[in-house]
């Protein structure tokens, strides 16, 4: 019995691990534009892509997982040069639009690099399942939840000691009065989508032994992303990894003790639930409404 | 005489009354639409174009209501493919397992889901912005799973087969008697969604896109409005899914995805928000260049993407609005 909480636990954890990565990368971009990136799921889906490629090359694991983030970032720093800066000011539904269609654009790419099967990774240290507290555990679930808290402690380390991502949080707060004081709005709206779509492919690489990579995994994965992000409050984030860690148990326990199948559902459920007793996400700020 | 003297203007002002209310934009965008529809049959040669016309409309009724909330009403839905789906799912089933006349099959399942998106939107409705989007979106794949879960009712992914639609005992089958179903249907959408428009309650929806506090300020129930173009916007949806499963013939649960919803708020956007014309000419587009595209094969994702970035990216007002300024501003 205590062997199979624990399980569910691992699993959640685990799953909830990455789409707080996921999240943040919402948050950030949102933060730093007011943009909902649609493409985000898809920045997971070319790192872990990338990363078979890289792998299939031969190149040894550190010098591919680099790699496979390299691609990503430059992708959505692509992305945000050529579509999303030319199209500032636009209504928010219509800039949802361009991120769907840069969503669709970069599925279709991945189709024609790559192709429409299945790939398999192999996981970073063995796949002989460790045995804790009665549940099996495999030894990349505790790849992806330790290299989440490192790059969740970095994030921290950034926004609060660097000058570019003092830079972000302020153009976070005030745009306006960020501008003000000097800071180049373009550079921290072009460093944003560098991060998230960094971040996105840190979480594919981790993920990808788990579950299997294709082109279009990133749809899911970007859809609990930012049901992650509005869970714990979008822009906050400390309400991302909170969200993104209370969906991935949600779902890990809905799936063992209600219906694997409606495990989505209870999800979702939950989701509008608290949504409707906390318009603003589980940690973020109450707003009011100025004419 | 001096009566007359007296009646000829009042007259003339009636007469230009009438002139000014048939040359109103809705109207003559009315007469236009109705007029395509009549004549678009002189042009089409064969029953694939019927095809693709029949899918432009009931593509374009679903359009024209959800532009109605985010267009005019300003709140939007990421989850309408969910109505569509559940308008044409409780069609089909109450239609083939409990033997219930197609067209009163349609009528009920069309108030169903009037009643399932009053109960959904009276809470979802209080958020706004992208909370509101993944709160619709959240909603719409819920009905996904649920359909392609309970395969014992609907097939599950495999879909399930519709009968035909009967109407006082005649069959309606063919394209060309559905494209004059369709294209009626269509006319009588936008002639009601005209109306909400120009009515007061079209405008306090305006207001209520502008700001919801001045709104409510000036005495409007913003709650009240937002639900009953939810629940109209819903209700088209489900009438355009049902009528879409009886003509198919065959439904299955990819009407109900995420993707569905996603190419529904595309087609209004893409037209042209706060347009009920725009909304129609993007479900002609978007239903009519995946078909060109095809020929593409293995590129058609890639061009199709792009194709909508670059025209968001450069009419970010939709294609029809942007046209029309662009008229105005040549005419002297």
């Amino acid at each position: 019995m205590g062997g199979q909480w624990v399980q569910f636990l691992a699993g959640g954890l685990t799953s909830g691990a990455i789409y707080a990565l996921v999240a943040l990368g919402f948050s950030i971009i949102f933060n730093a534009s007011r943009v909902i990136n649609f493409a985000q799921g898809e920045f997971v889906m070319i790192g872990g892509m990338s990363m078979v490629s890289l792998t299939a090359l031969g190149l040894p694991t550190g010098v591919a997982i680099a790699g496979a983030v390299a691609i990503a970032a430059v992708v959505g720093l692509l992305l945000e040069k050529f579509a999303i800066a030319r199209a500032r000011g636009a209504d928010v539904v219509t800039l949802i639009i361009i991120t769907i269609g840069a969503s669709i654009f970069l599925r279709g790419i991945a189709q024609l690099v790559w192709d429409k099967g299945l790939h398999a990774l192999p996981p970073l240290s063995g796949d002989n399942p460790i045995a804790l507290f009665g549940a099996t555990i495999v030894p990349q679930s505790l790849w992806v939840l330790g290299v989440t808290v490192v790059i969740v402690s970095a994030l921290s380390w950034f926004f609060g000691s660097t000058r570019l991502g003092k830079a972000m949080l302020a153009t976070s707060h005030n745009r306006l009065a960020a501008q003000l004081v000097g800071i180049d709005i373009g550079i921290v709206l072009f460093a944003s989508f560098g991060l998230a779509a960094a971040l996105g492919a840190v979480a594919g690489v981790l993920i990808a032994p788990i579950t299997f990579t294709s082109y279009d995994v990133g749809v899911m994965l970007g859809l609990k992303g930012f049901a992650a992000a509005i869970l714990g409050g979008l822009g906050s984030f400390p309400g991302a990894i909170a969200g993104g860690l209370a969906l991935g148990l949600l779902e890990s326990f809905g799936a063992g003790f209600v219906s694997s199948a409606y495990k989505d559902v209870i999800a979702f459920l939950i989701m509008l639930a608290v949504l409707f007793f906390r318009p603003d996400g589980l940690l973020g700020a109450l707003r009011t409404e100025r004419v | 005489m001096d009566s007359l003297a007296r009646c000829e203007p009042n007259a003339s002002s009636r007469f230009d009354a009438l002139v000014a209310r048939w040359r109103a934009p809705r109207t003559v965008g009315f007469v236009a639409l109705a007029l395509v529809v009549a004549l678009l049959p002189l042009v089409m040669v064969n029953n694939y174009y019927y095809d693709i016309a029949i899918l432009v409309a009931l593509n374009a009724i679903v359009c024209v209501g959800l532009n109605l909330l985010i267009g005019y009403a300003g709140q939007i839905s990421l989850g309408h493919a969910g109505f569509f789906a559940l308008g044409a799912y409780g069609s089909a089933l109450l239609a083939s397992r409990y033997g219930w006349p197609p067209v009163v099959a349609l009528a009920a399942a069309t108030a169903g889901v009037g009643l399932v998106a009053y109960i959904v939107g009276r809470p979802i409705l209080r958020l706004k912005g992208h909370y509101l989007a993944m709160a619709t979106l959240g909603f719409g794949i819920i009905v996904s799973i649920v359909i392609s879960t309970e395969d014992g009712w609907t097939g599950g992914p495999d879909g399930m087969p519709v009968p035909p639609l009967t109407l006082f005992g005649f069959v309606l089958q063919g394209e060309r008697t559905w494209y004059w179903l369709a294209g009626g249907c269509l006319l009588l959408a936008v002639w009601i969604a005209s109306n909400l428009i120009d009515s007061p309650i079209g405008r306090a929806l305006r207001a209520v896109h502008t700001s919801e506090v001045a709104a409510e300020v000036a005495g409007i129930d913003s709650a009240r409005h937002k639900l009953l173009v939810f629940v109209v916007s819903a209700v088209f949806a489900a009438v355009a899914g049902g009528l879409t499963a009886y003509y198919g013939g065959f439904i299955t649960p990819a009407k109900a995805s995420f993707l569905h919803s996603i190419e529904l708020v595309t087609m209004v956007v893409f037209g042209g928000m706060a347009s009920t014309l725009g909304a129609v000419v993007g479900a002609a587009v978007l239903t009519i260049l995946p078909q060109f595209l095809t020929v593409l094969k293995e590129y058609e994702m890639v061009v199709f993407g792009a194709l909508m970035m670059v025209t968001m990216i450069f009419f970010p007002r939709g294609i029809v609005p942007t046209l029309g300024r662009y008229l105005q501003r040549r005419r002297p």
